[in-house]
């Protein structure tokens, strides 16, 4: 066998040998740890570009990998479809870029605490690409555990009042994990198999069965704790907030937007939507979608701390794929589909700029930002891709995702949803243009230098490199986005919008 | 163990149990692969082993006193022998854990080879378990050094 049959498994395997390893090696030499983390995420990455490639050369085919050489489905295989390598290659770009951010975060601290951060870095990014590529449901919930776990800890090493929000975190994120693993315990009971496809042939004679509408609601709660729908949010605004600033880009770029992603596997790709359960439940969560568009604008609306500000926006463009799904329609599912790839590096590129901004001058709220575009250049260019495209401006990217979910909306008459997405897009404007009216109009605040800048450019050079490079992608995923829509997502197109 | 160090009971216990315990471990890790046992409750049993000579000989003794870092490491390494496995069978030409493709024996039935991946896997658990142990009683009763590993 080539190296490239294993690409799906490197994918894991990688990061997972360097989280197990880096502790060790940071014994050995404090930054030792974390290059290794660094390059096992390179290489990730490039087996992610390398099953792409794959995927879309054999014209979207799904590409199957037995784990032992078990046959599905008795045993566990990764299966990559052309959507998951979309999710893929975001997720392992993603965490690449912000590896090298976090390292200045670092700076100060003994080797055991830069050996477990980039540790739980590492794993982070295990369960969140095991979580996308997994073909077996309850190998799922091993790596949604690894996912939460890891995040739990990074989220708690962000400093004092971390704590609290971690524990939170933890108490509700238990909850969801349980709700999620009763789902697959009445999946399994009802079917006797734990393999997707084979789930998706073997569950149509349940459909109409009560076991399968419970199944179906654990299912929402779970996931729905864990990307952080309307009702089920209460945890993420302080665990986005206090997060630890290195890695808050990634969290919440990604950790939430995976189990939307999987949400959307289970009910579009297992359970179809053509049946009595599903459709009340897509009814449901589009309500759900709806008020957390509208309360999470509003929340956003009210806050000055702008990593708060950030969280609750990440609750409204959550709601915006939730609705994309609500749809069940073709362009409601590319809309769903793209807005949360885009998403994923609008909210990175935002983090990052605040983490960038706390690192310099130990400052959060919003109205004490003034003047910053003499101070920091990069980033208030990047600022300005990542707002455009949050309020949905062309050519950023957050213009094509609003598009198809507009066109969903109107393919399927729910003429209510153009009016939300409408009504949302101003709020957006109003909250996200105060960042830069501030930066650019305002008059300077006065504002005390934690870090002196070694650079012309305000930050340290692996500060300012990842924030140019996801401020920049914002651009090209816009430019590219047709090419995105039609050679990758319309390939991987669940069946029921084929037939 | 030549002095004896506390009472005739404590002197006895120890002789006794704590030798028992870790080699009824390895018995347990080594048979599990066709019978009950295995990686997991040979982690705890030898964990189980090393906290009961903790107990019998107190704090300050140096036997099988291991710092909170080094069972920390020592928790990733041994899941690390369970990866090494995965890495072994893919340098053997096989796929991920597809232990007929271990490099090595290659002549030998391969039902024992089988047999020789399960051991390797359930050796880093038992690893893994055994240091994760040691680490929830380090952290329970607060013996970490002044590195700041333990607040």
């Amino acid at each position: 066998m080539t190296l490239g049959e294993h690409a799906p498994v490197f994918v894991v395997l990688l990061p997972l040998t360097a989280a197990l390893l880096c502790l060790l090696a940071s014994r050995l030499h404090r930054e030792l740890g974390g290059w290794l983390v660094q390059l096992s995420l390179f290489g990730s990455f490039l087996a992610s570009l390398d099953i792409t490639r794959t995927v879309l050369r054999d014209g979207g085919q799904t590409l199957h990998y037995w784990m032992g050489d078990w046959s599905p489905p008795i045993g566990i295989e990764f299966a990559v479809d052309p959507l998951n390598c979309a999710v893929l290659c975001t997720i392992t770009f993603i965490a690449l870029v912000v590896s090298f951010y976090s390292v200045p975060f670092l700076s100060e601290e003994d080797w055991m605490h830069y050996g477990g951060y980039y540790t739980l870095y590492a794993l982070l990014t295990v369960g969140l690409c095991g979580m996308v590529i997994t073909g077996d449901i309850f190998n799922m919930y091993v790596y949604l555990e690894v996912m939460s776990l890891a995040g739990y800890g990074l989220i708690a090493l962000g400093g004092k009042k971390s704590m609290l929000a971690a524990f939170r975190y933890l108490l509700v994120g238990t909850i969801g994990a349980s709700a999620y693993l009763l789902g697959v315990g009445y999946v399994y009971a009802l079917t006797g198999s734990l393999h997707i496809p084979d789930i998706a042939v073997r569950i149509q004679p349940f459909i109409h069965t009560p076991l399968f509408a419970f199944a179906v609601a654990c299912f929402l709660v779970a996931f729905g704790i864990k990307m952080a729908l309307f009702p089920l949010h209460g945890w993420q605004p302080d665990a986005y907030t206090y997060a630890h600033p290195g890695a808050a880009g990634f969290i919440s770029g990604c950790m939430s937007k995976v189990p939307a992603y999987a949400m959307l596997r289970f009910f579009f790709f297992m359970f179809g939507i053509h049946n009595t359960v599903m459709q009340a439940l897509l009814d449901v969560l589009g309500i759900m979608g709806i008020c957390g568009i509208l309360i999470g604008s509003l929340m956003a609306l009210a806050q000055y701390d702008f990593r708060r500000m950030l969280a609750y926006s990440s609750v409204a463009q959550l709601g915006y794929i939730a609705v994309g799904m609500a749809m069940g329609n073709m362009y409601g599912f590319i809309g769903a589909v793209l807005h949360l790839i885009n998403h994923a590096f609008m909210k990175c590129c935002l983090f990052l700029i605040i983490g960038g901004i706390t690192y310099r001058f130990g400052e959060v709220n919003l109205y004490r930002i003034g003047g910053l575009n003499k101070k920091m250049t990069v980033s208030t260019v990047a600022v300005c891709f990542a707002v455009l495209s949050m309020v949905g401006i062309p050519p950023t990217c957050g213009f094509f995702s609003k598009w198809y979910l507009m066109l969903g909306a109107y393919e399927g008459h729910q003429y209510i949803y153009i009016g939300i997405l409408v009504i949302s897009s101003l709020l957006n404007a109003i909250y996200y243009f105060r960042i830069i009216e501030q930066m650019f109009v305002q008059r300077e605040a006065s504002l005390t230098e934690i870090h002196k800048p070694d650079s012309k450019f305000g930050l340290p050079m692996n500060m300012v490199l990842p924030i140019g490079i996801t401020g920049l992608s914002i651009m090209v995923l816009g430019i590219y986005s047709m090419d995105i829509v039609t050679r990758v997502i319309k390939l991987g197109l669940p069946e029921v919008f084929l037939r | 163990m030549k002095q004896p160090f506390g009472g005739i009971l404590l002197n006895l216990a120890f002789r006794i149990l704590v030798p028992f315990t870790l080699v009824y471990s390895v018995y347990i890790l080594i048979l599990g692969e066709s019978s009950p046992g295995g990686g997991f409750q040979a982690g705890v049993v030898m964990g189980f082993g090393i906290v009961l000579a903790r107990l019998v000989m107190g704090e300050d003794s140096t036997l099988f006193n291991m710092r909170l870092r080094t069972s920390l490491i020592g928790a990733g390494v041994g899941t690390f022998i369970y990866t090494v496995t995965g890495w072994l069978t893919l340098a053997g030409g096989g796929k991920f854990l597809d232990y007929g493709f271990l490099p090595f024996f290659r002549n030998g039935p391969l039902h024992e080879l089988h047999g020789l991946g399960i051991l390797l896997i359930e050796t880093g658990v038992t690893v893994c378990v055994m240091m994760t142990i040691l680490n929830i009683m380090d952290a329970v009763v607060r013996r970490s050094e002044d590195d700041g590993s333990a607040e």
